[in-house]
């Protein structure tokens, strides 16, 4: 079923190693990194409309109109 | 007429911000499980190909990430004409949570495919149709992104983005059919609608590659809508009561 003969073999791709693993590893590397800076912006986003949200609360309770 | 309720209903922030965030692990799921059979067809149990080698195995990043790139362009063209026609909420921020993958799909492909062209045509770049149409592409993407972010209000970026995305998708036609109008370096397409010149298991373990892409570009533009969504909507009742509910 599997195609190689050894481990060698496949991480040698018959000579093409260089460009097969710089595409995958790229490829890999970018999958990567999206994910976690998108979820970073949002965990971001949310920390601070929170701060905001309360200081504004704060200030409401403060102020003798409110 | 319950599927134009429930259609007006999800176009609500407030409706959609609960739904993708519940939607998110299944398309990210679906995109590991894909991405992972597709590897394992790809990488360890295809053959290799008698004209390429081994070299050929980048077509398992390289079709995926370029259909990607272009489909991505016209879902971002799609949404930009709904929100131009109709003024709705959501699709400005459809829009922008997809431009960044769309951005990184077109670079995949322009990596992958200089990757491949070194040892195949001998060099990493030539100024031929295909290859020149996928860069305008990329450019295209930061040329959006660029203007969205340089607009302060964002219901006039969302025009002026959506207008630049309309006209730019003349672009996706000449990619596609760029193989075939001039004469490029670029070798014509493996599978099409209709037939395939490849074998049976290369196409499957592309095919789930393609789909691996997909989920995973569903799962990410899902996951930065939210975030548009609430930074728009912040004045909004349903995200200041999320707010303050912690759960956010």
């Amino acid at each position: 079923m599997i195609y190689w003969n050894s481990f060698a073999d496949f991480l040698a791709m018959g000579g093409y190693g260089l460009y097969v693993w710089g595409s995958f590893g790229v490829t890999a590397l970018v999958m990567v990194a999206e994910p976690i800076l998108v979820a970073r912006n949002q965990r971001a986003s949310v920390a601070r409309l929170k701060r905001q949200l309360r200081a504004e609360q704060r200030a409401e309770s403060r102020s003798p109109a409110a | 007429m319950i599927d134009r309720f429930n259609l007006y209903r999800f176009a609500s922030p407030a409706t959609f911000y609960p739904l993708a965030g519940k939607l998110i692990p299944w398309f990210a799921a679906a995109g590991v499980l894909f991405g992972l059979v597709g590897l394992y067809i790809g990488m360890l149990v295809a053959p290799t190909d008698f004209q390429q080698g081994e070299g050929y195995r980048i077509i398992f990043i390289h079709v995926p990430t370029s259909w990607m790139s272009m489909f991505i362009y016209l879902v971002m063209a799609f949404w930009a004409a709904i929100g131009l026609a109709f003024n709705t909420r959501l699709s400005g921020m459809m829009a922008q949570a997809l431009a960044p993958t769309g951005a990184l799909m077109a670079f995949l492909s322009l990596w992958t495919g200089a990757l491949w062209g070194k040892p195949m045509w001998g060099t990493w770049w030539v100024w031929d149709a295909r290859l020149t149409s996928e860069l305008i592409l990329l450019f295209l993407y930061i040329g959006y992104m660029a203007l969205v972010a340089a607009i302060d209000d964002p219901r006039r970026a969302d025009k002026a983005g959506g207008i630049l995305l309309l006209v730019g998708v003349v672009n996706i036609p000449i990619i596609y059919f760029s193989v075939k109008w001039w004469n490029t370096l670029h070798q014509g397409s493996s599978v099409n609608l209709t037939k395939s010149s490849m074998a049976e298991i290369m196409l499957w373990g592309m095919l789930l590659m393609a789909l691996a892409f997909w989920m995973y570009a569903i799962a990410v533009a899902l996951a930065r809508v939210r975030t548009l969504m609430l930074e728009r909507e912040r004045n909004a009742e349903w995200v200041r009561k999320m707010l303050s509910e912690e759960n956010a």
